[in-house]
């Protein structure tokens, strides 16, 4: 290899050299960031870890079958939380019937049916976001308006639950969206090609590809709906009931019965609170294990 | 329909007993002409005159005049942008399931405009099947996957048998006999190629399109499917839109090269260059584009 020949590869090394240090350089960066994550993680972890410990130690005592047989009373070695299951049991009902067939039906509609670049459709789709984004009192006094009074429902479980589907629309409505987009348009284009109609499509193919994800957004927002207080105190959900709610009678959920122990001066409250949280915990975290189990056990691969 | 009725004011598309090649009158007859028959005098099932399309009002393909013989498989090979998947599109008006998609000109199809207004596009994809590029099966069984189309256009008798033949004409039975069942997510992409041939098949089209059936494929999946196509040419007339020139050789009968113009505003447009018989288009084309192309000079 002759002088210049030289040169030039010493002038490739020292380039090569110097890409590779920046590499570290930046390899050292992505270091720093990792370990921020992590401690995030951990700080998170640490909070979640807390609560769980303290609740446990504070409600495992009085995690027993008097709070799920008998009604809420005065005297806290008699009281329990059945009414407030029932309620918040029954309002999950009337989520699944009610909002839901809703909320996928308008995810449909906007997602397979609506013509693109409509104003009126754009308009819709802007509410959504920003209705997602609504503080949950907001519903409450929507509710108090207008089903309790308006159309004067009264302060029952009906109203109360109408409302949390109202507020849970925006979520479901959103994660729906997400899964039917999920579907790859090659799954449209090819049953139009077989001759099949747009319903057709949708109904037998589109929509039982999306069911895992909009399961998951479904479960997702009814688990959050029925950890709710704020918006079913707008409407009137009582803090004391003794006998077991309807759709049409006053009622209590799980978190207000909670809400109402802990104001309570009696120790022996305080304990049944925290007994109520771990069963109120054990029936979002199972919702939840169920939206993840359903996202795995269905997940696609295109 | 009404046996009573069919004089009067029928959809041209349904009309029974029209003794011109109405859509609904097409049958085993129209089919099984071919053999010896050259192919220049077979029946035209696409008529094509001045066809273009335009997106948005941007013109991508224009004046395409084409005749499609049945029982053969016709090529459309050109460099990418030429618009020869756009004009694959228009045969089966695919087109119109994309926002901002016009079609001019006319497309006959057994001497019936395609594009006229009283024509349900539903019922000319019932006749005219497509395949597409990537391969693209339902997520759900093998055998739900053939159903599909006999089930949504309401050909429910004898539903298993009909499974089977058509995967059987798209060599795929042998394969996948003893896991029907089985999702078809499962199958290797030339397997799943086979059954999107066969979901097509399963609903008695007149007419296949291929849009790059073998592009993602590996040689002896794209070998297999070849052979397909040779032998669906009996019953069926097949249309294939390919970038490999080889495979337009080894397949076609006729070839169609496609180009794309610059016009004086400098945008790109697809036009056809010339339709001729393959062996002609690759050995001595009468067109000095489509001879740089095929010599491998150009694109």
């Amino acid at each position: 290899m002759n002088a210049a020949g030289r040169i030039a590869q010493d002038r490739a090394g020292l380039a090569v050299r110097e890409s590779l240090a920046g590499r570290r350089n930046r390899s050292v960066a992505a270091g720093v960031f990792l370990g921020y994550l992590l401690l995030s993680t951990v700080v998170g972890l640490i909070a979640l870890g807390v609560l769980l410990v303290t609740i446990l130690q504070d409600g495992l005592p009085y995690l027993d079958a008097m709070l799920f047989t008998n009604s809420p009373s005065a005297n806290p070695e008699r009281a329990g939380a059945r009414p407030a299951i029932i309620a918040s049991i029954l309002v999950a009902v009337v989520l699944i019937a009610t909002a839901l067939p809703i909320a996928v039906g308008t995810a449909v509609y906007l997602e397979e049916f609506a013509p693109k670049g409509n104003r009126l459709i754009d308009l819709i789709e802007l509410n959504i976001q920003n209705l997602a984004a609504v503080p949950s009192i907001i519903f409450g006094i929507l509710g108090l308006a207008f089903l309790v009074r308006g159309l004067d429902l009264g302060p029952v479980l009906l109203a109360g639950a109408l409302i949390l589907g109202l507020q849970m629309l925006p979520t479901v409505i959103i994660a729906s969206r997400e899964a039917l987009r999920a579907v790859p348009d090659s799954v449209r284009q090819g049953g139009m090609a077989l001759g099949a109609t747009r319903w057709q499509v949708v109904w037998r193919e589109v929509l039982p590809a999306a069911i895992p994800g909009i399961a998951t957004g479904s479960i997702l927002g009814m688990s959050r709906a029925i950890g709710e207080t704020a918006p079913l105190l707008m409407v009137g959900a009582a803090t004391f009931v003794s006998f077991n709610p309807g759709l049409l009678t006053q009622y209590t959920v799980l978190p207000i019965l909670i809400y109402q122990w802990i104001k309570l001066p009696q120790e022996m409250f305080q304990g049944l609170a925290a007994a109520a949280i771990i069963v109120l915990l054990v029936i979002l975290v199972a919702m939840n294990g169920f939206a993840i189990w359903m996202r795995n056990r269905y997940e696609r691969k295109w | 329909m009404d046996p009573t009725s069919d004089s009067t004011a029928a959809p041209p598309v349904t009309a029974p007993g029209t003794p011109s090649a109405g859509l609904a009158t097409l049958s085993v007859e129209d089919r099984t002409a071919s053999g010896s028959v050259p192919i220049e005098e077979r029946e035209v099932v696409f008529d094509c005159q001045g066809v273009g399309v335009r997106y948005n009002g941007k013109r991508a393909l224009r004046d395409v005049d084409l005749r499609i013989h049945a029982n053969a498989v016709t090529a459309l090979i050109g460099p990418s942008g030429c618009g020869k998947s756009t004009f694959i599109r228009c045969l089966n008006r695919m087109n119109d399931l994309i926002p901002g998609a016009a079609v001019d000109g006319a497309v006959a199809y057994h001497g019936e405009d395609l594009y006229d207004p009283q024509v349900d596009p539903i019922e000319v994809r019932k006749r005219i099947g497509m395949v597409f590029q990537k391969p693209n099966p339902f997520p759900k069984s093998i055998y739900d996957n053939i159903a599909f189309g006999p089930r949504v256009l309401g050909m429910k008798d004898q539903l298993d048998d009909r499974v089977e033949q058509a995967l059987k004409r798209a060599a795929l039975w042998d394969e996948v006999k003893d896991r029907l069942k089985e999702g078809a997510l499962g199958l290797s992409g030339g397997q799943q190629q086979r059954l999107c041939i066969a979901r097509a098949l399963a609903v008695e089209p007149d007419v296949i399109l291929m849009d790059e059936p073998c592009s993602a494929l590996d040689p002896i999946s794209t070998s297999a499917i070849e052979d397909l196509m040779l032998s669906l040419t009996d019953e069926y007339t097949v249309v294939i839109v390919t970038h490999n020139m080889q495979q337009a050789a080894r397949v076609a009968d006729m070839t169609a090269f496609f180009s794309v113009d610059q016009g004086e505003t400098g945008a790109r447009c697809g036009v056809l260059v010339e339709v001729d018989r393959t062996e002609r288009i690759f050995t001595n084309p009468a067109n000095e584009r489509t001879e740089a192309y095929v010599t491998g000079r150009f694109g």
